[in-house]
């Protein structure tokens, strides 16, 4: 078990590593690309490019540069930004983070419980008119465009029905939960829907199909043979084995969007995340924000990957004995 | 034998025929899938329509949909309308694009902010995202199963060289890998060496949303190539000498191709979605070419005026990703239907 | 068909099953009657696609299509079970009625302990406490010959070879004192040394529990080793039904034949062994008259007509052949010199 989790960090580490470098890659060596240029504006001046480029440091080696980043982004954890002149990247991060957590979390409790509940039903009453019903509204519910979905969302709550119906919905923003808890319930309530749409519809396709597949298992005949109910049989053993992809892709997917990828949602609610940082110092092209908040994003996709690996050992007992 | 039994009264004619292929017999379930039928032909027709777009335009509006027009006017039940009209909501200052008349011939969904017709734009921008859409999965599913079937196959240092290479880009949050491409390649263009592509390019769009899902695809189809590599006729045709290209080619594809047709309408689906939201963030495809992102993108600012520009390239783009998703279950039920397909982008 | 002193426990009456598809109507099961007497064990014996095995999950009503029809009937101690509903179905299956399914490595649920797996069918059909229950449970697992049960009780079925699985799945069988056991092919997955274990261990926890059982295979060796009574099954419908020492010794039916000439016996010179020419019928291409007739060496104009079962006493065939024709030929395919 310990040289599992040692192999398992080192692949981690390396892996964070590499997303560094390659990020580092995208922003400084793609051929045709000036970040100088970038810094100093359309119009700049040859002397002022020059005067750019020694003061970012954009005039020494690739590898120094990335050595220099890394040192000041971890080590000396001052890195600050190329736009916001003075402003340090970490704190930027840390103060942002919390937004994206609990749009996350919040989403992936609803999703979860949607998601679960639509695709159970649907297993349960294969072949009749309720499965296809599940099915096509999932297939609608993955289809759309989380952004538009969002924005949807606005026009119907803040125009005219805002003065009615809605009148509680704030256009956009964020309170923290210490502040007030049921402001923060109340911003974060249309995005939370907004985001689970989409995976609830995948998750409730996901399971559904585990648990077609899983009533035409072997085991599911014996628990039959054993004379359990169906009630049982379904719950039990169906939903139990079929859980374990669920349970996997719901570890990856919410490193994913802890790591960035409700920046849509973020940008379209304006909520002052992670994403929005990230999707901010892309458009100004500020690097080390980029730098910082790629770096935080993939730690955890990797961190979630790593937790799915070591929890698939816990809900699925054939994995414990090769680990 | 004994001599009072008779001849054989049954003939050979009674022997069951021989069973049909697995592709033959694919496409005969498919084919009875009504909901796949459905799909197949709601994407036939949208296509059919994008692609006619320019007739709609020279037969019927007689309109470029890319040309600014803030001073036309057209007439309408006898009536000559402005496209841009004056703005009789708070301060009653600027002007507001025309909404929906409902009539085919004149700015059916309304304008733009440039006075465009939205309608127009529509169909010409389901040329480019249906585009978008087929070109990038063919690519990335030719890049996928090359790279997969060669890291499976060969094994070893290959394997694990392109094995962290899908992992590195599998943990990059997958958004912003391809915005990260986009705002650097769009600024400058991509430029190596033997070609330029311009950073206005079509081609931008289509080989960063190619690129970042190979992993998705590639990574399964190596595992599937790892598993086959083990089994009996691999490994007999191994021992038999034939050549690695031959075994890849005759024995090793004909099993992955399935996969990856069940990956394709799926694929297609990710692609259209990733690149409106990589136009509604402006920085997919570049004007003056329209794709229903982009279109989506100028509603932005007409929302609470003019819904109709945001709301229905979005309604457009579920339709199409809905009929590509049926497809794709029914591609799974005829093809693969283990396969473990992942909705989500 | 009985043997007068015994009241049979199990009495399946021309059990039809067929299902409709889309190529035409299956007939899996037809016309299949048997009973089962007290602890008697009844070997079905067929090539795979014979319908043994579907009408067994039949008369269980573990047949869950949408395109099945069954006909006849099933009584098990003197109640029809067939058409009950899945609630009044629930305490025979497990609690009366055991089964035993060909492989084990699938049967078990993957993702809970044995023992867990056992106690659950305990407590669905007894009263028996958390405490009782794994008690017993370790009890059956000795029984089954799971060496060191206390601890083996609490190992996923994984960690278990094919035999000693096969070894938890009878304890689960058993659990509840079934009148009857069901067991579908229950060592085909095995490799041979296991296999004999298996069917020992069979054997001898009869004896114990005084079940009777129901054992489908398509090895007439097991049948040799286990069987009282031989049901022989080809293409959905019964060829042979007879004691196991008549059919072995005394084969009326061609098929019947092939099938013994297919099992090598010590002491027994042959040239060769003895095969079916041909290839089972498929389920869609069942002729009107005989089934076997297409593959069948000594085919005659009469077997055009579908054959009743017939014969003398309890050994019945469906065959058209003379009792005459029947021994000289048989014979012949016995020895070798011909296929059945």
């Amino acid at each position: 078990m310990l040289r599992f989790v040692t192999k398992r960090l080192i692949s981690a580490v390396l892996v964070l590593f590499s997303i560094s470098v390659l990020v580092f890659l995208i922003f400084f060596a793609t051929p045709g690309v000036n970040p100088a240029a970038r810094i100093a504006g359309r119009s700049a001046s040859p002397a002022t490019l020059k005067a750019v480029e020694a003061t970012f440091g954009l005039n020494r080696p690739i590898p120094i540069r990335y050595g220099l980043m890394m040192y000041h982004l971890f080590i000396k954890q001052d890195l600050s930004s190329y736009v916001n002149i003075g402003d340090k990247v970490i704190p930027q991060i840390t103060q942002a983070a919390p937004v994206t957590l609990s749009l996350v979390f919040g989403a992936a409790v609803l999703w979860m419980v949607f998601g679960v509940w639509a695709g159970v039903i649907a297993a349960k009453n294969r072949g009749r008119f309720i499965d296809p019903f599940i099915m096509f509204v999932g297939i609608a519910a993955v289809s759309i465009p989380a952004y538009w979905l969002g924005e949807v969302v606005q026009l119907i709550t803040q125009t005219s029905l805002h003065s009615s119906v809605f009148h509680w919905v704030p256009s956009t923003g964020f309170t923290p939960l210490s502040q007030n808890p049921l402001q923060w319930a109340v911003h974060l309530l249309f995005p939370w829907l907004t985001l689970a749409v989409l995976y609830a519809g995948i998750y409730a396709r996901v399971l559904r199909s585990e648990m077609v597949n899983a009533m035409n298992e072997d085991y599911i005949r014996t628990a039959r043979a054993k004379g359990l109910s169906e009630r049982r049989i379904l719950y039990r053993h169906a939903l139990r084995c079929s859980l374990i992809p669920i349970v996997s892709l719901f570890g990856l997917d919410i490193g994913a969007l802890i790591g960035g990828s409700a920046l849509l949602i973020e940008v379209v609610f304006g909520l002052p995340g992670v994403g929005m940082l990230t999707y901010n110092s892309l458009t100004n092209l500020d690097l080390p924000v980029i730098m910082g908040t790629v770096m935080y994003g993939a730690f955890f996709v990797v961190l979630a990957s790593a937790v799915v690996d070591i929890l698939y050992a816990v809900i699925d007992p054939r994995v414990r004995v090769v680990s | 034998m004994s001599d009072t039994v008779s001849p054989p009264s049954l003939t050979l004619s009674e022997l069951p025929k021989a069973p049909e292929g697995p592709w033959r017999s694919s496409v005969r379930q498919l084919r009875r899938n009504k909901g796949a039928i459905v799909g197949l032909v709601v994407l036939v027709a949208i296509a059919a329509i994008s692609i006619a777009s320019p007739l709609y335009v020279s037969l019927v509006t007689h309109l470029n949909p890319f040309n600014t027009n803030l001073n036309g006017s057209f007439v309408l039940n006898g009536q000559t309308i402005q496209v841009m009209q004056p703005n009789t909501q708070g301060l009653g200052l600027g002007v507001n694009p025309i909404g929906p008349t409902w009539d085919f011939q004149h700015y059916f969904l309304g304008a733009d902010n440039l006075g465009r017709d939205v309608f127009a734009r529509l169909l010409y921008g389901g040329r480019v995202s249906l585009l978008i859409g087929f070109t990038s999965a063919i690519l990335c599913s030719l890049l996928a199963t090359i790279m997969g079937m060669v890291a499976g196959y060969y094994g070893g240092f290959i394997d694990w060289i392109m094995s962290r290479f899908f992992d590195v880009i599998w943990a990059f949050p997958i958004y912003l890998l391809a915005i990260s491409l986009s705002v650097i390649l769009l600024t400058s263009g991509l430029n190596l060496g033997f070609i330029h592509i311009q950073a206005g390019s079509l081609l931008l769009p289509i080989l960063i949303i190619a690129g970042v899902y190979v992993p998705y695809v590639g990574r399964p189809i190596r595992g599937l190539v790892f598993s086959l590599r083990e089994r009996e006729f691999i490994q007999a045709s191994i021992g038999s000498g034939a050549s690695d290209w031959h075994i890849l080619r005759r024995e090793i594809l004909p099993n992955v191709m399935p996969s990856v047709i069940v990956f394709f309408p799926l694929m297609v689906a990710f692609n259209i979605l990733t690149e409106s939201a990589l136009s509604f963030l402006s920085i997919g495809v570049q004007p003056p070419s329209a794709s229903w992102g982009t279109v989506l993108n100028d509603g932005l600012d007409l929302l609470y005026t003019r819904p109709w520009v945001a709301l229905a390239p979005g309604i457009l783009i579920v339709i199409t990703c809905g009929a590509l998703n049926v497809l794709g279950d029914g591609f799974r039920d005829a093809f693969d239907p283990k396969a473990k397909l992942r909705g989500s982008v | 068909m009985l043997s007068p002193e015994s009241t049979p426990i199990l009495e399946a009456t021309d059990l039809k099953v067929s299902f409709s598809t889309r190529g035409g109507i299956i007939r899996a099961v037809d016309g299949l009657s048997f009973a089962v007497g007290a602890k008697e064990t009844v070997g079905i014996v067929g090539e795979s696609g014979s319908g043994k095995s579907v009408a067994m999950y039949t008369m269980l009503g573990l047949t869950r299509d949408a395109n099945v029809s069954i006909s006849g009937s099933v009584r098990f101690q003197g109640q029809e079970i067939l058409g009950l509903s899945d609630t009044q179905m629930r305490p025979i299956r497990g609690g009366q009625i055991g089964m035993i399914f060909q492989d084990p490595m699938t049967a078990l649920t993957p993702v809970y302990k044995v023992g867990w797996q056992i106690v659950e069918q305990l407590r669905a059909h007894t009263d028996l406490t958390k405490q009782q229950a794994r008690a017993r449970a370790i009890e059956l697992l000795g029984e089954v010959g799971i060496p060191d049960p206390g601890r083996r009780v609490d190992s996923y079925p994984h960690e278990f070879s094919g035999g000693m699985r096969q070894r938890v799945v009878i304890a689960m069988a058993l659990s509840c004192n079934p009148k009857l056991l069901i067991a579908d092919e229950p060592t085909t997955a095995l490799d041979v040394t296991t296999q004999a274990q298996i069917l020992d261990l069979m054997t001898r926890l009869q004896e114990n529990y005084g079940s009777s059982i129901i054992i489908i295979t398509h090895d007439m060796g097991v049948i040799a080793e286990m069987a009282d009574r031989v049901v022989v099954m080809y293409a959905g419908r019964p060829a042979e039904i007879g004691p196991e020492i008549d059919v072995v010794r005394n084969p009326q039916h061609p098929y019947t034949w092939g099938l013994l000439g297919a099992v090598p016996r010590t002491g027994v010179r042959t040239e060769r062994l003895a095969t079916i020419p041909g290839n089972a019928v498929t389920p869609l291409n069942v002729p009107e008259g005989c089934a076997f007739a297409p593959r069948c060496s000594f085919v005659m104009d009469q077997c055009a007509t579908r054959p009743a079962l017939h014969g003398d006493a309890d050994h019945l065939n469906a065959c058209w052949l003379s009792p005459a024709q029947k021994v000289e030929l048989r014979g012949k395919v016995l020895r070798g010199e011909i296929d059945a």
